[in-house]
């Protein structure tokens, strides 16, 4: 039997900035439930001593200098809000953040 | 042979001599998708305008004499969570509807440089979560060889459009078999290159430390041409690799010398049918016919991998995704009061369910309190998992399994059941996990008619041995679906 609570989908949701509708959190908890007794499983490896996985093939960080490229590929204003669902003056639009009397 | 059969490496060659023109290939193929794509729905959108103006400048240019290019006048069709510039790039979601990327994919501008036509844009689970296209927000596709089946997934419509003959190459993403699977179902060669052998530049994430760019074709080698083409190091994706894989490109019969080796812990699973299993081991015995030698090796964590799969990857997921607000790009709701309520609503109805569940199983399990218990867990198994595999090709070369438990199952067969979905991808996760390169090749039908497909993993940068080996399998062209 699965611990995840409608409590707990409720708390994920915020988390995930999701506004469920109740039907969807009834749905979500069964189904999240399932996964989650079904990954209990990997409580019965031993880690013990076992390092975190990190990718073979990497080759460690890279880094470089903190400076505008000499090529195409930096976005003017236009291209950076091209896809704003709304924009004006060359800024993205959000409602007010700062309550106003 | 039909232009719709032709390989890539036969139309480059044929395009350079000037025995065909590359507009005529186009319009024949843009006429096919016309007849049959109503139906298979395996594009999301298609390129009529651009790809015949594209063509006509490749035909000038070898009029001209200029034959430079290794993909000359070779269609292929991109998974639609490649950005290519001021295209349409959905992901197949609400949430990217109308979507115009800024910039183009890495890999879209190796295959431009080398005069390939982008004819379209392939249908996906959305976002690339899922094993049967069913996600997709935008449509259905259908599976080639049996309409009433899934193409598998997430890459459906990119394995779907190979099989159907409406290009002869495609582009998919792999994050835990989405190439290989639908490959598998859909009867064509799929591809997972070796972590960081292909550039993620301008692919859309979901699991970054998962996801690889790779190919689909009817042929080996045209995918290990397609392969070549894509691969190399990018200074624009930190995780790219820095040396290039070394691909012969020069495949032969002779396997002497090879050690293959088949995981009893593969051909021993609950829900592997008969049939596949019986189709596969047949295949293997293809290979030693070629001189391969077969033994049993033992990957005893893979039990654990879809588990550790769906903790990392929607980890990943749920910071990946966290972008989309309403606010940069994608939907948004306008009926929000304040910014917290924009991001919850426009996320709320942009996404789909698959969407929606990963995203929060990825923030439960990175949660306070259950990261230790559940991520961090999580990334000690899959190291144990990689340490399997070391420990499995220190002993063979290759390891051979089938490439999923079943053929391609009917449509709405697993929608209601999200873990017995997650369960067909149960061969192809663990190559994710541990990065490593994996291929599947075409090797039976089914009593129904429906492809088996071979499971082939190497170790990392190995990627032409997987080429070398089955090519043995799938020395001929395949046939298309229909």
């Amino acid at each position: 039997m699965s611990k995840i609570t409608t409590e707990d989908v409720e708390k994920i949701a915020l988390l995930s900035r999701l506004k469920l509708t109740e039907g969807e959190v009834e749905m979500f908890r069964g189904q999240l439930g399932d996964i989650i007794d079904y990954i209990e499983m990997l409580s019965e490896v031993d880690i013990e001593g076992v390092e975190p996985f990190i990718n073979a093939a990497s080759e460690g960080n890279v880094f470089r200098n903190d400076i505008l490229r000499d090529d195409d590929e930096n976005l003017s204003n236009e291209q950076a809000t091209q896809n704003a669902p709304q924009k004006g003056d060359g800024f993205f639009k959000v409602p007010a953040t700062i309550a106003t009397n | 042979m039909k232009v719709y059969e032709l390989s890539a490496v036969a139309i480059r060659e044929k395009v350079a001599a000037g025995e065909i023109k590359a507009r005529e290939i186009v319009d024949y193929l843009l006429a096919r998708i016309d007849e049959f794509d109503s139906e298979i729905c395996a594009f999301v959108s298609v390129e009529y305008e651009s790809a015949r103006t594209r063509a006509d400048e490749i035909d000038a240019r070898v009029a001209a004499g200029d034959t430079v290019g290794r993909l000359l006048g070779v269609p292929i069709a991109l998974k639609d969570n490649l950005c290519v510039r001021d295209g349409l790039t959905t992901c197949a979601s609400k949430m990217l509807e109308d979507f115009r990327p800024p910039y183009s994919a890495s890999v879209v501008e190796k295959l431009l440089a080398e005069g390939a036509i982008i004819i379209g844009k392939t249908n996906l689970d959305e976002f690339a979560m899922g094993s049967s296209t069913e996600n997709s927000a935008l449509k259905q596709t259908k599976n080639p060889w049996n309409k009433k089946c899934v193409p598998g997934g997430s890459s459906g419509g990119s394995a779907a459009a190979v099989a159907a003959g409406f290009a002869p190459l495609a582009l998919g993403s792999d994050t835990g078999g989405s190439i290989r699977q639908p490959a598998s179902y859909c009867g064509v060669v799929g591809m997972k290159p070796t972590y960081g052998a292909v550039s993620r530049y301008g692919l859309v994430a979901f699991g970054s430390s998962l996801d690889q760019i790779g190919p689909f074709a009817r042929t080996v080698e045209d995918a290990a041409l397609l392969l070549d083409v894509i691969s190399g190091s990018d200074d624009r994706d930190s995780t790219s690799a820095k040396k290039k894989l070394p691909l012969t490109l020069d495949y032969n019969s002779d396997l002497t010398g090879l050690k293959v080796g088949l995981p009893s812990e593969y051909f021993n699973t609950d829900g592997l049918s008969e049939e596949v299993k019986d189709a596969v081991i047949a295949a293997t015995e293809k290979l030693k016919d070629a001189g391969a030698e077969i033994k049993e090796v033992h990957l005893p964590m893979v039990k654990y991998a879809v588990g550790t799969y769906y903790i990392i990857a929607t980890a990943e997921a749920s910071s990946n995704l966290s972008r989309f607000d309403g606010v940069h790009y994608g939907h948004r709701c306008d009926k929000a009061t304040d910014i917290i309520d924009l991001f919850s609503r426009s996320r709320e109805e942009g996404f789909g369910d698959e969407v929606k569940r990963r995203i929060m199983l990825g923030n439960y399990v990175l949660s306070a309190g259950y990261y230790d218990a559940y991520y961090l867990r999580a990334l000690k198994v899959r190291q144990r998992i990689a340490e399997d595999f070391d420990k499995a090709f220190s002993e063979v070369d290759v390891i051979a399994s089938p490439a999923a438990p079943t053929t391609a199952f009917k449509i709405g067969e697993k929608t209601s059941d999200p873990l017995a979905m997650y369960l067909s991808d149960i061969y192809t996760i663990s190559a994710n996990l541990a990065g490593i390169p994996g291929v599947c090749v075409p090797c039976a039908q089914d009593s129904n008619g429906l492809p088996v497909g071979l499971q082939l993993l190497a170790d990392n940068f190995k990627d032409d041995l997987l080429f070398k080996t089955s090519y043995v399998i799938n020395n001929a062209e395949n046939g298309v679906a229909f």
